[in-house]
């Protein structure tokens, strides 16, 4: 069994393996997005080669298995005389040692794959990079993703743009119900809970667009509670950075309270003068009683 | 006076509702006026509604679940319809809020309403024929827990035409399940069904765990039972262990929605990660109550048409009863993105891989199994075989998701869909087919015919390959579960695919149904004389098809784990002197089950809908019921030795000629 890489490595291969031709592309141009099969952060590529590699164990004794049993019925068919038949044979200390021997050892590998793979791929865990992380900060609400840079002062509803080859750490709660964050080709999703504050650390190693959504049935409106990353070279990063923080939309606490009222998913838009602490706000909102409206009852049968 | 109930919940503003609803209601109409017409209502009452025959009462838990499988596909055949037409900017034809009961409905109904009732059906219906005993040790229970499993399955139909389901999927998630973001009754639809079905199904676990430690034939020990019984066992004592957890947490959830408390809620104090926990506490286990029967299925079918005894018995056992312990220590599985940390989530992926190992070890026992006999291609032995192989795929995409960081970005994809109907509907419902088909003629007196069951086998077969590998790449390519509309254009053929999948196993289910009519319409020229059609080697083959009501004239001496393979070499080489003939009692028929469950299903009903003097007024009759036919000591009836002597003869004949 191949060792897993560690995370660093894994990081810094796939960020040098992004070819120079795609950094010269026009940044919007559309990626082509193929979910956790085709990742764009180390993150991602760590989970999908660890998927990759159990599914080669595994089929190292589920190939055979599946073989066997059709060769199996069709040599020992009742009308196949020639076939050795021994109607009492019910027991081999021999074949009792192997068979629990097989899968037992495929367990050991795959045990030792997830025990690494936990470790090194927990969703809390800082990444080791030598850029310093980006926090950003993120609300789910119904039915839209909130997402605050506390440090630059702005926001943006239901886009998420990030600077390539840079940390991401994400503060994660839920103005609302529970939910789940994802971004396939970034990699691990983790759950939006309200009142609580989860942590994920992902990073993008190559520039494009890729869809983020929620991962967890959070009601009517689910289908609609999607988003898009931006991953930009630096340079246009900030290039938004100071577009939204001079011709976004003011978002304070009442502004968002309104926000995270209405029930309907909105367009994708940038705030600024995002006062400090709406974060810690959003967690308090979201278990105040009677701060959020109750939804509406079912009209359709 | 009534509660929340009016004439806005009748469905009479919505089409397909009203559709819906009308079938239903003309269903049950024509059934009622058939029986009436024919006259078949004192024999209805005596001979099933009050039966407490362990054997009627196994084949009418069959039956409703036959009912339900029909049901909860129609849903499925809507979800994948919905999903195959709303791509892109398309909205296909059901609104969200509607689509949502519809996926929550599905789920719920396969599990508790067709998986459940399937299963213990069986093991009804089995054990005590295997254990070679004449009934299960409280009859009159059993007939309690099905009426109740009954009555929450009725619950549920109601919900289609007064009110509305729920819309929280089947598990009733907090905090999407509270009042505040599901105001209407369909949470409470869910919730009160499964709570009068769960006690049905805790009290059946009960029966079954007595029956199977307390009353077995003389010379069965615990090694000479056949493996259905251990699994039987093992699946029982899951029921008895899981299943207070569920009544628990729905009660706390019950609290949190009728008198405002705060276990699951967001505010004051409450947290929903509470009701993750302890629904997966419960709804692990409960995957196992599923699979382990299914397992002891095919280890009596693959024995019986392989005309050779199990391999590594000892094993199976020792499997049967490691996946029952371990899977106590894995839920944490199902939340694996909760952020519990590195340490916690490892140690839950490798106790989930580790089921894996007694599970593979069964697979290989049934390879050996068939390795040197003699396969006869009878019905049951396709559906192991189709088993084997679709199983086995079914649990590598499990341990797959077992790693962690597989999961962080697979969980909630449809690829996680596709794995557990893979494992439900590759093991669960294979399996239960596979005994359908098997123990058909013990119960029923005649052979389904081979024909459609071998089209129903290969539609189910297939259509499950075509409907559920594409969801597979799918989950792969990015899509999430539960979607009303799907985002990407590019997923179409995919759905596509699997729409087409699930019109197969609309034809599988069609040919099922054939099968039955079929067989039923033809049923003389099937006719199982033998009472042992299929060269059986366990103890219900000794009796006539269908069994008198008391099972065996004489209690069998049991020898081995083959107990009645032993018997039949044993009377071809040196005969069998006459058995010793004993009169025996038989328990008298009980309306008790009926009953308590009618209360059951007003109180219920009351409940739902907030009419307090109705859900009073319902308890109290529902407890007096239980109470009063328990206060009363009733006689069974006598069978006089010479009329078991007359029909023990008449069957040696038979099964002689």
């Amino acid at each position: 069994m191949p060792r897993e890489p560690s995370l660093e490595s894994a990081a810094f291969r796939v960020h040098c393996r992004v070819p120079a031709i795609l950094l010269t592309l026009p940044p919007l141009s559309g990626c082509a997005s193929e979910g956790v099969i085709d990742p764009q952060g180390p993150v991602a590529a760590a989970e999908r080669l660890i998927l990759l590699n159990s599914t080669a164990i595994m089929l190292c004794v589920v190939l055979p298995v599946v073989i066997l049993t059709l060769v199996f019925a069709w040599h020992y068919r009742g009308s196949n005389r020639a076939a050795t038949y021994t109607p009492d044979w019910g027991y081999s200390g021999k074949i009792e040692l192997v068979v629990w021997s097989i899968p037992a050892m495929v367990v050991i590998l795959l045990s030792g794959v997830g025990w690494i793979g936990s470790h090194e791929l927990d969703p809390g865990a800082p990444l080791a990079a030598r850029a310093a992380p980006l926090e950003i900060q993120v609300v789910a609400l119904d039915w839209k993703w909130l997402f605050i840079y506390p440090a630059q002062h702005v926001a943006a509803l239901n886009e998420l743009t990030v600077p390539i080859g840079t940390p991401l750490s994400f503060k994660i709660t839920s103005g609302t119900v529970m939910t789940a964050f994802f971004v396939p080709q970034l990699g691990s999703q983790i759950y939006a809970m309200p009142g609580m504050t989860t942590r994920l650390n992902l990073l993008a190693s190559a520039p494009g667009h890729y869809p983020g959504f929620a991962a967890h049935f959070s009601g009517d409106g689910f289908s609609d509670m999607r988003f898009m990353v931006h991953a930009l070279p630096p340079a246009q990063y900030h290039a938004w950075l100071a577009e939204a923080a001079s011709t976004g939309e003011v978002l304070d606490e009442q502004r968002y309270d309104a926000l995270a009222r209405a029930q309907a998913t909105a367009a994708a838009h940038a705030f600024r003068a995002v006062p400090a602490g709406l974060f810690e706000h959003a967690i308090e909102l979201a278990v105040q009683p009677g701060a959020l409206a109750s939804r509406p009852a079912a009209a359709v049968h | 006076m009534f509660g929340r109930l009016n004439l806005a919940a009748l469905p009479l503003n919505e089409p397909l509702d009203m559709v819906a609803s009308g079938a239903m209601i003309l269903g049950i109409l024509f059934v009622l006026i058939l029986v009436s017409a024919k006259g078949w209502w004192p024999s209805l009452w005596r001979e099933w509604l009050t039966s407490v025959d362990h054997k009627r009462i196994g084949i009418m838990y069959v039956l409703l679940a036959m009912l339900m499988l029909c049901r909860g596909f129609i849903d499925a055949l809507m979800m994948r319809t919905q999903q195959a037409l709303a791509i892109g900017t398309a909205h296909g034809y059901l609104p969200p809020e509607h689509y949502d009961q519809i996926f929550s409905a599905h789920g719920t109904i396969m599990i508790f309403f067709v998986a459940m009732p399937f299963v213990i059906g069986l093991m009804n219906f089995v054990v005590p024929l295997h254990l070679g005993v004449r009934d299960v040790a409280f009859p009159v229970l059993n007939a309690v827990s099905f009426w109740l499993t009954a009555s929450g399955a009725l619950l549920v139909n109601v919900s289609l035409v007064i009110g509305n389901f729920s819309r929280a999927t089947w598990l009733g998630f907090p905090p999407l399940s509270e009042l505040k973001f599901s105001p209407d009754v369909g949470m409470d639809y869910y919730l009160w069904s499964l709570q009068i079905s769960g006690l049905g199904s805790l009290l059946a676990g009960i029966n079954m765990v007595t029956t199977i430690i307390k009353m077995r034939a003389p010379g069965m020990g615990y090694m000479r039972m056949p493996i259905f019984c251990w699994t039987a066992l093992s699946s029982s004592m899951l029921i008895v262990a899981a299943f207070p957890v569920l009544t628990a947490t729905y009660a706390m959830l019950l609290l949190d929605r009728y008198v405002g408390m705060h276990f699951f809620t967001n505010d004051g104090g409450g947290n929903a990660m509470l009701y993750f926990n302890l629904i997966w506490v419960w709804g692990h286990p409960e995957v196992y109550i599923l699979v382990l029967p299914a397992f002891g299925i095919y280890s009596e079918i693959v024995p019986t048409f392989s005309s050779k005894t199990l391999f590594g018995y000892r094993s199976m056992v020792l499997a049967t009863l490691g996946i029952c312990i371990i899977s106590f220590t894995v839920w944490l599985h199902h939340f694996f993105t909760m952020g519990a940390g590195a340490d916690v989530n490892a140690f839950f992926g490798i106790m989930s891989m580790i089921i894996a190992i007694p599970t593979g070890v069964k697979v290989f026992n049934w390879l050996f199994t068939m390795y040197r006999g003699r396969l006869r291609f009878e019905v049951p032995l396709l559906w192991a075989l189709g088993f084997i192989v679709t199983f086995v795929i079914g649990g590598l995409t499990g341990v797959l998701l077992a790693v962690p960081p597989a999961d962080f970005v697979l969980h909630n994809s449809v690829f996680l869909v596709a794995h557990f109907h893979n494992v439900i509907i590759g093991a669960v419902l294979f399996g239960v087919f596979a005994g359908y088909n098997y123990w058909f003629p013990k119960a029923f007196g005649f052979v389904l015919d081979r024909r459609w069951g071998i089209v129903s086998f290969w539609c189910w077969l297939l259509g499950f390959y075509l409907a559920f590998m594409p969801l597979y790449v799918l989950g792969l390519r990015g899509m999430t579960r539960r979607l009303e509309h799907i985002p990407d254009p590019r997923w179409r053929p995919l759905l596509e695919i699997a729409e087409v999948g699930a019109l197969l196993i609309l034809a599988g289910l069609a040919a099922l149904i054939t099968q039955l009519v079929v067989s039923i319409r033809s049923r003389e020229r099937r006719r199982d004389r033998s009472g042992d059609p299929w060269q059986g080697r366990t103890l219900e083959w000794s009796t006539p098809s269908p069994p008198p009501e008391y099972n065996f004239a004489v209690l069998p001496e049991v020898e081995s784990v083959d107990a009645f393979w032993q018997t039949k070499r044993r009377r071809a080489a040196q005969g069998e002197p006459p058995p010793h003939y004993e009169s025996i009692e038989v328990p008298a028929n009980s309306p008790n089950g009926f009953i308590t469950a009618f209360f059951a299903v007003v109180t219920g009903f009351a409940l739902i809908w907030h009419i307090a003097w109705l859900a009073i007024l319902g308890l109290a009759c529902a407890l007096l019921t239980l109470l009063g036919f328990g206060w009363f000591e009733r006689h069974g009836r006598r069978i006089p030795a010479e009329e078991l002597e007359r029909v023990d003869r008449a069957h040696r004949e038979q099964a002689a000629a």
